[in-house]
């Protein structure tokens, strides 16, 4: 009897532990975070594509975001970005943009945001960039 | 003396708290499904013989006769993006919350207001050699109830709304067509 309370007691202080670490105690801090190494995110989010038609690989992108459920917030050419958001009883939030690599291919750089939170994994980004590839008739090249 | 019973009650509430942190995205929501296919098709119309920005001024058009105000647009990338706010109390809920404030429940939160945004991509087809353009409507809206939480973030998918949003587009593209 003695040592199951004393092991609820010691579970219930851990439980309270691990939820500790989302404490935060400066939230503007928020605003220059990055989770992963810059490295890192910028190689999962990025691929190349071997076209130079800038128009046509924003329309492909914004043709796919719809693909995908996406509603169109913002789209700039001269930019080369599209903003997008799928609401889905959760709200996902992604900024595509295309820029030259080169003379020969573009830059396609996806990020997102799940509700409060960036998207680090990987394989979201993959299946994006798998849906966009098909659509481009092109295949997304990995940039290091 | 706390019972064993209640402090199991908090450690159940205290892990509960401890999960609701980790929210994280479900692993299919950037995938293509097979209804990917189905959704477009009925999101989807195609104009032929009338020039990119005709159709874009006439979707313009539409979505002011709708009430839809604009929020941005690119024509060189044929994005036209709206939206409204509207009423969103559905007289289900009315009547669900008199029953039960009738029989002592208290107030109970019913939806209130909602933003209803769209997003009118047009692009040429593949084929056709220009003549051809694709033009896909997307909706979603965002409901907040009487307590100014959001109850709902959806994607609209009923056919009647694109039936009949299109139905008005092609009457629009036609006089457009005709410069009436």
């Amino acid at each position: 009897m003695k040592l199951a309370k004393t092991i609820t007691t010691l579970s219930f202080s851990l439980i309270m532990l691990f939820s500790l670490p989302g404490c935060q105690t400066n939230s503007s801090k928020q605003l220059l975070k990055a989770d992963e190494s810059q490295v890192k995110m910028r190689s999962i989010q990025t691929r190349a594509f071997d076209t130079t038609d800038k128009n046509k690989t924003l329309r492909t992108v914004i043709a796919t975001l719809q693909d995908l459920g996406f509603v169109v917030d913002k789209a700039d050419e001269t930019l080369g970005s599209v903003s997008a958001t799928k609401l889905d009883g959760y709200q996902l939030r992604m900024t595509v943009t295309v820029r030259p690599k080169g003379n020969r291919q573009l830059l396609v750089r996806a990020n997102a945001q799940y509700n409060l939170t960036a998207v680090n994994d990987p394989e979201i980004y993959q299946d994006f960039f798998s849906a966009l590839g098909k659509s481009m008739f092109l295949s997304a090249h990995s940039v290091e | 003396m706390i019972n064993q019973k209640t402090r199991y009650t908090w450690c159940v509430i205290a892990i509960i708290i401890a999960l609701a942190g980790c929210q994280t995205i479900p692993k299919d929501a950037l995938k293509l499904k097979p209804e990917s296919l189905e959704k477009r098709a009925l999101q989807t119309r195609i104009y032929e013989g009338i020039a990119e920005t005709d159709i874009l001024s006439a979707s313009a058009g539409v979505m002011q006769d709708l009430g839809f105000n604009i929020d941005e647009s690119e024509t060189k990338l044929g994005v036209i993006v709206g939206s409204k706010e509207r009423d969103a109390t559905e007289a289900g809920q009315v009547a669900a919350a008199i029953v039960l404030a009738l029989l002592g429940g208290g107030a109970m939160a019913i939806d209130k207001n909602q933003k209803l945004r769209l997003s009118l991509v047009v692009r040429p087809a593949s084929e056709g050699g220009g003549q051809k353009h694709l033009v896909r409507v997307t909706f979603q809206r965002i409901i907040w109830n009487t307590q100014n939480r959001i109850t709902r973030a959806e994607g609209l998918e009923q056919p009647e709304i694109y039936q009949e949003f299109f139905d008005r587009l092609s009457k629009a593209v036609f006089l457009e067509g005709q410069k009436i």
